[in-house]
């Protein structure tokens, strides 16, 4: 890749950050060069976006009717799976799953979902809520 | 000591690390060169190491190779720290910035707040350095960032100790001797020999350039049954870890030909100026590949699988090739 090569194409999901890339100057050395984005990367980084904003929206729908708890919506906002989250929480993966369950999530004490609050980043009134 | 610390721009967040912190102790050592000599150049494809579902391809060392690496090979009688507790950790941070010291974290990239949102992954092998205290912020030089930032204690507490695939137990790491001059010839004809004997020797057949072979196949073999959404996936993974995890274009392969420029000068060995050349013709071809991948997804191309290991194909051809002549120049090497 020349110097002049190297794309500026201003990448939505870099707001407004350059990263360094290497490339060759005029004198044939090659160097550090900031790129204010590659529409590449803004591709394959979107579609890996996209791909989690879509689970959370399906694990929303199904928090919204009842069918899912709260839980497995926060999980994907917070661009988490399950293994993560048992990991982050210290639960085995089945209880995990199994708090996916609306009428499982309503009995659990507030302990357990103050862990799940803190390994998700958020407060326990909001891990109950779907907004 | 703030004052002192001068921050720069790097491709990569552990050897932009290790070349920061070196230079701050006195030698001076670029961002290639600390990726070249900790022989972090790689190409792997792990089926076992799963994230959100997709398999991990990796083009360089695993986490801590560079920093492992220069360790040993400059003999920096680097001290690595973990923590059972986050309080200890971040109490042990504070005294060492306290003493002066120049630490380097270990963290998450998702916990941290300056960081874009869009690339805010639960990647937990990212490194900073911290260069000092004010109040309840730290001072932190993030090498892929243009500018020093700061970080408020709470998130970088977070950040040190996410858990997860690779987590970081709060590790701080800080070298204790570091060597005004090193014989730049003896330390990049031993690295450079690593990287060839790995890329082309590993028993294992999943990393070096059998393990593009390996990739391809499986690339070939994608199934279209649900309409190319999970294939498209999987393309748009491998060109995610090529380009957008701070490999410095073309999967850490322009960033290595740097450093073989840079080698040739300071060694005065010319025979590694055409290799760079030859290398940097080979990142290019990585990143035609991402091109192609990437017109695939957005449905800009029809969705062509055998045709994508097709070009992983001519490009692990293309590093064998590479990469004997790299070791046979490393061997005649006087």
């Amino acid at each position: 890749m020349r110097e002049r090569e190297v794309p500026q194409e201003g990448n939505s999901s870099h707001t407004g950050h350059r990263k360094a890339l290497y490339a060759v100057a005029e004198d044939g050395k090659l160097r550090l060069v900031p790129s204010r984005g590659w529409e590449v990367e803004e591709i394959v980084t979107r579609q890996a976006v996209e791909e989690i904003e879509q689970r959370a929206r399906e694990a929303r729908g199904r928090a919204l009717a009842g069918s899912a708890s709260p839980l497995e919506y926060h999980m994907h906002r917070a661009r988490m799976d399950v293994e993560l989250l048992a990991q982050a929480a210290g639960l085995w993966r089945w209880r995990v799953r199994r708090h996916f369950r609306a009428d499982v999530f309503a009995r659990l004490p507030r302990a357990l979902l103050q862990r799940y609050a803190d390994a998700l980043g958020i407060t326990v009134e909001a891990l109950s809520r779907v907004e | 000591m703030a004052a002192a610390f001068v921050h720069s721009h790097a491709s990569h967040c552990e050897s932009g690390v290790m070349s920061s912190m070196l230079r701050h102790h006195g030698l001076p050592l670029s961002e290639a060169m600390a990726f070249g000599l900790g022989a972090a150049l790689c190409f792997a494809y792990l089926p076992c190491i799963r994230v959100n579902g997709l398999p991990l391809v990796s083009y360089r060392m695993p986490p801590r190779a560079i920093i492992k690496g220069l360790h040993r090979s400059l003999d920096l009688g680097m001290r690595f720290e973990t923590f059972s507790s986050p309080q200890a950790g971040m109490q042990r941070l504070d005294a060492l910035l306290d003493a002066g010291q120049l630490v380097g974290c270990q963290t998450s990239v998702f916990w941290l707040p300056y960081f874009p949102p869009d690339l805010r992954f639960h990647f937990n092998a990212h490194n900073l350095l911290v260069y000092g205290r004010e109040g309840d912020d730290y001072l932190v030089s993030d090498p892929v960032g243009e500018e020093p930032v700061r970080c408020a204690r709470a998130d970088l507490q977070r950040a040190r100790f996410a858990k997860g695939v690779l987590a970081p137990k709060g590790l701080l790491y800080y070298p204790t001797r570091v060597p005004a001059r090193a014989d730049w010839a003896r330390l990049g004809r031993a690295a450079i020999g690593r990287t060839a004997r790995i890329m082309l020797y590993t028993p294992l057949p999943l990393v070096g350039v059998r393990g593009m072979r390996m990739l391809a196949r499986r690339v070939e073999r994608l199934a279209l049954g649900d309409g190319g959404k999970a294939a498209r996936l999987y393309i748009g993974n491998i060109v995610r870890m090529q380009e957008e995890i701070g490999t410095g274009g073309g999967g850490f392969r322009f960033l290595y030909a740097s450093f073989l420029q840079e080698l040739a000068a300071a060694a005065a060995y010319a025979p590694l100026e055409t290799l760079a050349a030859r290398l940097v013709e080979i990142g290019d071809h990585w990143r035609e590949f991402a091109l192609a991948g990437a017109r695939m997804i957005r449905n800009r191309d029809p969705l062509d699988p055998p045709a994508l290991a097709q070009r992983l194909r001519a490009l692990a051809a293309e590093e064998k090739g590479f990469f004997h002549d790299l070791h046979a120049a490393q061997r005649a090497w006087p």
